[in-house]
């Protein structure tokens, strides 16, 4: 990889963990509302996985996205007006912190049934099909998801019909508060592919640069002969949503996974390679800083979406 | 004018509008090989092939979410469920996708799918393949409700329904496929949100729809016989529901009956009888009477079914009532 690309890397994933921390410190203040699911401790499958897409490649995933929608390119303005419910927001402050996208980016949202994202994905990637385009659609979903009946339709399907779909496992080890094993017949998710002669992998998911290898030789697949299912391993360092009370596992446990923080991994990988010095990190770290002071004085100057949205938006059509 | 079935009528939307744009594809439970279940669709497969008549698997929940899918991608999709029953095992696809992705993400993108569904008893298919429950669709925002009682109209909001960026549901009556219309030459398209007079009278306003208003007409037939002439209005879109003709009518007849298929409770005529009386309160010369089924799950047995089913009878007794 070339330098320059592993440094925007490394940005990506200081931005994502920056916007997020500061995320959570505004719902604190109650500027946030609704629910708030952080993605911090699960950077490296985001960037990693996303850094692997070609443009024409679509990508979706759960209610968790504010990292997928950081990986896709969107700004951190357009993700921190959202949070804030202002018009600025990607959605136009009506989908808030579960329902980021932006089509032009091709990030098809931030979904919030559990589960029901999947037959979407099998849809987006069953119209590029039907266009004869060589376009993969990448599917970010938890390992709760994969208990439910939409994950079994939707990867039947796709292999059924050979859809170029990339399903995205990510194993952060709990469904909400329930952890794998309590909820699931198998604990190895990617064994759930193979019901469906599925082709299938698990990756470290704390290691952005096995995520963009394991990804790039999937998205290959996927291209050539249909889906493919990928299960990074990886922990989510915060609650499922802010005020989880987080009796379902140890502080010693949390601990441990963030002894291998991705972000810190990657910086040990990019110290290590030489290409990079601390000061060149360090340097990347304070533009970030100025990156999400920026976007929170942008989301707070801008407006709320004009009440006369509210009405007369139900439908696209005329009526009469 | 051609005289044709509501199947015929049906078909020839979904071939007219495949001719059309090639956007347009078909998918759901044996709509392909097999022709359709109501074989709505024969002779498909072999004109479109596989990739634009697509069979699915037995699993509703996908067959709506990848429909949604590939209408966010931009292309058309018909979903057929066999029957509307099927409906609630895709029900978040349904309220939860189609109806709301469009708004909730800002309006980045339209979800133009329709979802074509058979409704309706009648047929002694037990309590779980006999409902009629086309009211719960109509109460989402979001999402048009189509449920038409002629040729003319199934063809003509089929293919509005298809040309459009909006979700539909567009609610066939299993009863109603050989029900014979003149259906006019050429290009058909008819309003969606609008209802229709479909035969004029000055005594009493019924106000139905689907098969209903099958029923309804001979209703009106039979009570013409007496001298009481009924005006029948067609809602033929549940959402978005147009209550014009239906008030310019009670305010002539000041009298009105509601005729569904459905159940009474939380049904179309408490929706319909509750802005009559929000529009037309000074006109009202007796209640508002609503026809509907028996507040029961339907029964296998022909003569109990249709005991619980409206009926033409039940029709000309409520016009009685509110003479």
């Amino acid at each position: 990889m070339e330098p320059k690309e592993l440094l925007r890397l490394y940005h990506e994933m200081v931005l994502i963990r920056r916007v997020e921390e500061r995320a959570a410190e505004l719902y604190q203040q109650g500027k946030i509302g609704g629910f708030l699911h952080l993605y911090i401790g699960q950077e490296a499958v985001g960037s990693g996985l996303v850094s692997a897409r070609m443009p024409q490649d679509r990508v979706i995933t759960a209610y968790r996205d504010h990292g997928i929608a950081i990986a896709c390119g969107m700004s951190a303005r357009s993700v921190m007006a959202e949070l804030l419910g202002k018009a600025t927001g990607c959605s136009k402050g009506m989908g808030g912190s579960m329902h980021l996208a932006d089509v032009n980016l091709n990030f098809w949202g931030g979904h919030a049934i559990v589960g029901a994202h999947l037959p979407l994905a099998s849809g987006l990637a069953l119209a590029d099909k039907y266009r004869g385009s060589d376009a993969a659609t990448i599917c970010l979903f938890g390992d709760g998801a994969t208990n439910i009946g939409y994950f079994h339709e939707a990867l039947n399907l796709s292999k059924v019909w050979s859809l170029p779909v990339l399903w995205v496992c990510e194993n952060n080890q709990y469904g909400m508060g329930t952890a794998v094993e309590r909820a699931s017949a198998v604990s190895q998710i990617r064994q759930k592919a193979e019901g469906y002669g599925m082709p299938n992998a698990r990756v470290d998911g704390m290691d952005v640069l096995a995520v963009r290898k394991a990804a790039e030789d999937a998205l290959a697949h996927v291209r050539k002969n249909g889906p493919f299912l990928l299960e990074a391993m990886t922990y989510r360092f915060r609650g499922h949503s802010m005020g989880d009370p987080e009796r379902y596992r140890g502080s010693d446990e949390v601990r441990r996974w963030q002894e291998d923080d991705p972000i810190g991994i990657f910086r040990k990988v990019l110290l290590e390679r030489g290409e990079h010095d601390a000061a060149a990190l360090d340097g990347e770290d304070q533009r970030v800083e100025a990156e999400v002071q920026d976007a929170v004085t942008f989301a707070e100057q801008s407006p709320n979406p004009a009440p006369e949205t509210l009405f007369g938006s139900e439908f696209v059509d005329r009526v009469r | 004018m051609a005289i044709i079935t509501m199947r015929e009528a049906i078909s020839q939307a979904l071939w007219e509008e495949m001719e059309r744009d090639e956007r347009v594809f078909i998918l759901g439970e044996e709509v392909g090989v097999w022709g359709g279940t109501y074989a709505v669709t024969k002779g498909f497969y072999d004109r479109f092939g596989p990739e634009r008549v697509r069979d699915t698997p037995i699993a509703e929940g996908v067959i709506v979410g990848a429909a949604n899918g590939a209408a966010m991608a931009g292309l058309k999709p018909v979903a057929e469920l066999m029957t509307i029953n099927f409906a609630f095992m895709a029900m978040d696809q349904i309220v939860n996708h189609s109806a709301k992705l469009r708004s909730m993400f800002g309006g980045q993108f339209t979800v133009p799918i329709v979802i074509r569904a058979v409704s309706g008893g009648g047929r002694q298919l037990g309590a779980t393949h006999s409902q009629t429950p086309d009211v719960i669709f109509a109460h989402f925002p979001g999402l048009k409700v189509i449920a038409p009682g002629t040729p003319q109209d199934a063809k003509g909001l089929l293919k509005s329904a298809i040309r459009g960026e909006d979700p539909v549901m567009f609610i066939e009556h299993a009863t109603l496929y050989q029900a014979r219309g003149e259906v006019a030459e050429g290009e058909v398209l008819e309003p969606i949100g609008v209802s229709k007079v479909q035969r004029p009278g000055r005594d009493v306003t019924i106000v139905t729809y689907s098969k209903m208003l099958q029923t309804s007409l001979q209703a009106a037939e039979r009570l013409a016989q007496d001298g009481i002439e009924a005006e029948v209005i067609d809602l033929r879109t549940l959402r978005p529901l147009d209550m014009d003709p239906v008030i310019e009518s009670f305010k002539k007849t000041n009298r009105a009956v509601i005729a569904e298929e459905g159940w009474r409770s939380y049904g179309i005529g408490a929706e319909v009888a509750a802005r009559i009386y929000e529009a037309a309160l000074d006109y009202v010369d007796a209640p508002v009477q609503r026809v509907a089924q028996k507040e029961v799950p339907l029964p296998y047995n022909r003569e109990l079914e249709q005991m619980a089913l409206p009926q033409v009878d039940d029709v000309v007794k409520a016009v009685r009532e509110v003479l």
